[in-house]
């Protein structure tokens, strides 16, 4: 019944092998092809998690602390959808995306976009199911060096530089990591994730082990102010490549903050941290959407909007920092609030990124001033874009909304009213920097040379992804119940 | 679910639906495009004449279901609802009919089709929304679905005033969300009831709770222009005729309105919230805008500017009339919903045949011309004198009413402020009056067109002199059954209720 779940890893593993040796004009077949066939298993999990409940099994048999753990729960769960639905649109899209595309070494990026792109999609699957911490070192490295190896793919110069740049923070990063679980498996001889939690105090190593590992994980999901690797790799990628980033590659290490946060840590965290996480949160939405209002560039917006985007995710570490009671009427709240806004930031910030592609495609250059008449020419695109910066701000019906509702209404129920202004004020920038990057497509076009046509079926990736991050509001409930499945945020321990 | 769990959505469903389709129309598919917009119209009109039916037997109307556990999505019809459902799909027709004339020769007519149905959905959502959050959910969208009406023209002056509309009316509702959000917190889940729901807290949350009605009310009061939160209303007068005039009689400065009248009597209670001496404040707000806004009209020569204004003061009547307390100052707040409505409906469907006909935009240019439009400038002349107050038309009976309600209510001197905007709005409707029928013309008038048999194209002329006419009527016939009055009085016995 249960060995689907190495499938969900291995089938893109071995499309991304099948497309190095393939390459050329058969590596995007295949890739697409893994792509729909990775899909389809992901909602055979689901069928299975939704009819047997929550899973785990041992690969090869062995056991922990040697063999391998898998575990999927309503929290892995939606991940893996999540992973599934943007990764199925985002190959769509670049299938035909890069035989438009015109920057440097076109053929080479058409080809050594699949193994990569591939190659992180089993690595994030991996993450997702993984059940214990070193398991999740290996694929969190894996998952870096894959987005380092996609950041690079056209190796024109600035790209090089923000590659370097990324894949120096992503190492530093992995080691903190690293150096976390090795303090913990010195002290309690296991690494299962949930057998841990069981036996940690709050002593001076776990302390330790958590600082060391949080820090790590921050740098990784560039939280203010360990983002400034973001912005320059997000924005000098390619168009789907930075949808990838932004949407999955920031979460993955966010999902292994929120595990540690809720499994392995409960009885170690305190207050203090938690308002500093809160803190810098906070100073993400500020610092990001600052930034953001002074681009000129569009993807370096859509960059800059996603530094501030990911400070709404810190708010629920003060909500349930040291929290005694595990089922807490808030705690689920904070907790579903955060799981959406996951969700349809990644939806959102995908459109929006694929947009930005679209826009390139066209107009041969992503600034703004350019934009003039978009609205006109290329309506579809101008209002996918629209359809997810609604999400992005946080207004009904959208996803974004829902989000911000579920967490201002946690904090407001804790009493630590302090961080709604945070949130508030962050709607309110999010609309000021995504209305000016709208503004100029609704100006009068300057005459001049015109748009070049677009494929029509990119068009309508980018949109469906936009109506999504929408749609995932109307469906909110359905969607936070299957993430509920297998209790994943209780304190303390897991649901095994 | 039945028929009645369902009406409140398809009501919804019919402009919404609309508004989708005509998005994927092509630019030149006008006849489709004019099909739908007036199917969709005419259906809403149908579906709701089907409710208010249904309702005087008796039945009730209701859609509800959970956004995420704990908050419901809840459409509700009651009488309160009805008042703005039946002004906005009503007006809703008329003004379709008025765009479709007015917008003949403009660029990109799907995109505006489109969110001029999405417009009056979120009108309608929000008279229909049966507790905060959902009316929270339809305020921002109406926000949303304006934005690209008020800067239609693609202009650089257009997208500014979109700029600052945006400003506003977000900052706005960001204090909304606030409020409604911890309003939730303290008191869990509610509905909006007649005569209010939240005396029952406890008494140690009424500091919370007054906190949490000046939130919603400065958040409301952007919308209804409450000055010193009216900036965005005259710069948005840059926006195409219909759409001002959608914005000033239906959707955006009566959804503030309604929202005030929402959170004073079916959340707080008007017993209640004046227990707690929130009204008091309200009622100075109110009289302060609509003094100052007659003030300010006085001095523009843009029509349109000055049409801003007068709506700036005329929609304060609404909170005026709810924040005095007893039955008589309700019912002439809440009629003043509807008549003010019509009336200045009118008067902008008047202005955009001025300006689309013979480009007439400044008031010093309409020596004489009433000669010209003599039947356009009949029904401007009926919506002006109602605005002014005199009887038999329409704004006398808000006027009569709300001057009777201060007296009952203990505050003469808010008969004063009456007076005193009666005579501001004779000071600045009379002298473009007297200029029109009275002078003499300049010239010839520019003629945008060949002048037809009628004085101006049929689909403009017509929605106005329906209005004018309607202004008069429910003036004349404020006594009848089906009146604005009447419904009006029926809410008002309800919301005193013990």
């Amino acid at each position: 019944m249960t060995s689907w779940l190495p499938l969900l890893v291995l089938l893109p593993f071995a499309g991304a092998v099948l497309c190095l040796l393939v390459r050329g004009r058969g590596a995007p077949a295949i890739g697409v092809a893994t792509s729909l066939a990775t899909a389809a298993l992901v909602l055979f999990a689901l069928w299975s998690l939704q009819t047997s409940g929550p899973v785990r099994v041992q690969v090869g048999g062995w056991g922990a602390p040697l063999g391998i753990d898998l575990a999927v729960d309503g929290l892995s769960m939606i991940h893996l959808i999540m992973t599934a639905v943007i990764g199925l649109f985002i190959s769509l899209y670049a299938n035909r995306y890069y035989d438009g595309y015109r920057g440097g070494q076109k053929d080479r990026a058409r080809e050594l976009f699949w193994p990569f792109w591939l190659m992180l999609w089993g690595a994030m699957n991996a993450l997702f199911v993984s059940a214990d911490l070193f398991n999740l070192y290996v694929v969190l490295e894996l998952v870096g060096l894959s987005a380092v190896g996609l950041v690079v793919l056209t190796g024109t110069r600035d790209v090089l530089g923000a590659g370097l740049r990324y894949l120096l923070t992503a190492l530093a990063g992995s080691m903190c990591y690293l150096m976390g679980v090795a303090l913990l498996y010195a002290a309690h001889g296991t690494l299962d994730l949930f057998a841990i939690g069981a036996l940690i105090q709050s002593d001076g190593v776990s302390r330790a082990a958590l600082m060391l590992m949080v820090t790590g994980l921050l740098m990784k999901t560039a939280v203010f102010p360990l983002h400034f690797w973001l912005p320059p790799a997000h924005a000098s990628a390619t168009a789907p490549v930075s949808a990838l980033l932004s949407a999955l590659v920031v979460k993955a290490s966010f999902y292994i903050l929120l595990r540690l946060w809720f499994d392995v840590f409960p009885g170690v965290t305190t207050p203090l941290l938690g308002n500093l996480l809160g803190l810098l949160g906070g100073g993400a939405i500020l610092w990001g959407s600052l930034q953001a209002l002074r681009q000129k560039r569009l993807k370096l917006l859509i960059a800059y909007s996603t530094v501030a985007q990911l400070g709404y995710l810190m708010f629920l570490f003060p909500v349930t920092a040291g929290m005694a009671d595990g089922s807490s009427l808030w705690l689920q709240e904070v907790s579903k609030g955060t799981v959406c806004h996951v969700l349809s930031h990644a939806l959102a910030k995908a459109s929006i990124f694929l947009s930005a592609g679209l826009f390139i495609l066209a107009a041969g250059t992503d600034q703004m001033s350019a934009m003039k008449g978009l609205a006109e020419r290329m309506p579809l695109t101008v209002f996918s874009m629209a359809l997810a910066a609604v999400s992005l701000m946080g207004l009904p019906p959208s996803g974004g909304f829902i989000a911000k509702w579920l967490i201002m209404h946690a904090v407001l129920g804790v009493g630590q009213w302090w961080w709604a202004p945070f949130l508030v004020i962050g709607g309110l920038l999010t609309a000021g920097y995504m209305f000016m990057m709208l503004r100029p497509a609704f100006l009068e076009p300057d005459p001049g040379p015109g748009l070049k046509p677009v494929p029509r079926l990119l068009e309508v990736c980018t949109l469906a992804l936009a109506m999504l991050s929408i749609g995932i509001g109307i469906s909110a409930a359905n969607l936070l119940n299957l993430v509920m499945i297998g209790n994943p945020f209780s304190i303390p321990g897991g649901g095994w | 679910m039945n028929l009645h769990e369902w009406l409140p959505l398809l009501i919804l469903g019919s402009s919404l639906l609309t508004g989708i389709c005509i998005f994927f129309l092509a630019e030149e598919q006008r006849g489709l495009r004019t099909f739908l917009n007036l199917a969709g119209a005419f259906i809403k009109l149908a579906l709701v004449v089907y409710m208010v039916v249904g309702m005087a037997r008796g039945e009730t109307y209701e859609t509800r279901f959970p956004i995420v556990l704990g908050f419901d999505f809840v459409l509700k019809a009651d009488s309160l609802s009805l008042l703005l459902v039946g002004l906005s799909s009503g007006l809703w027709l008329l003004t379709t009919v008025y765009a479709i004339g007015y917008l003949e020769h403009w660029k990109n007519r799907s995109r505006f089709f489109g969110f001029f149905s999405f417009c009056v959905t979120a009108s309608v959502g929000v008279a229909l929304a049966g507790n905060p959050i959902t009316f929270f959910i339809f305020y921002e969208f109406l926000t949303l679905s304006t934005y690209p009406l008020v800067i239609h023209r693609g202009s650089v002056e257009a997208l500014r005033a979109g700029r600052t509309y945006l400003w506003y009316t977000m900052a706005g509702g960001a204090l909304v969300f606030t409020g409604v959000v911890w309003l939730h917190v303290l008191v869990g889940s509610v509905d909006f009831r007649e005569a209010g729901v939240l005396a029952v807290v406890d008494p140690s949350l009424y500091p919370s709770l007054t906190l949490i009605f000046a939130l919603l009310i400065c958040g409301l009061g952007v919308k209804a222009a409450l000055v010193p939160l009216h900036g965005w209303l005259p710069v948005a007068m840059v926006a195409p005729a219909p759409v001002s005039a959608l914005l000033h009689a239906v959707a955006v400065v009566k959804a503030g309105a309604f929202g005030i009248v929402r959170v004073v009597y079916d959340l707080f209670g008007v017993q209640f919230a004046d227990q707690l001496g929130l009204l008091t404040p309200l009622t100075i707000a109110a009289s302060i805008t609509i003094l100052y806004g007659s003030l300010r009209a006085l001095t523009q020569d843009d029509l349109k500017k000055r049409l801003a204004y007068s709506t700036v003061s005329q929609v304060s009547y609404i909170a005026l009339g709810v924040s005095m307390i007893g039955a008589t100052a309700t019912i002439g707040g809440l009629v003043h919903l509807v008549h003010q409505g019509i009336m200045k409906i009118t008067l902008f469907f008047c202005a955009g045949i001025f300006a689309e006909t013979v480009h007439v935009k400044a008031i010093s240019n309409m020596n004489g011309i009433g000669r010209r439009f003599p039947l356009t400038m009949g029904a401007f002349t009926i919506g002006a004198l109602g605005m002014i107050g005199v009887p038999p038309v329409a704004g006398f009976i808000s006027k009569w009413y709300l001057g009777l309600g201060a007296m009952a209510s203990g505050q003469p001197w808010v008969l004063l402020v009456l007076l005193g905007s009666t005579a501001l709005n004779a000071g600045y409707f009379l002298p473009v009056l007297y200029r029109a029928w009275f002078r003499d013309p300049d010239g010839p008038w520019h003629e945008e067109g060949p002048v037809g048999r009628l004085e101006a194209p049929w689909m403009l002329l017509v929605p106005c002199l329906i209005t004018g006419l309607l202004s008069l009527l429910t003036g004349v016939f404020a006594g009848a059954d089906w009146s604005p009055l009447s419904l009006a009085r029926i809410i008002a016995m309800k919301e005193y209720l013990p």
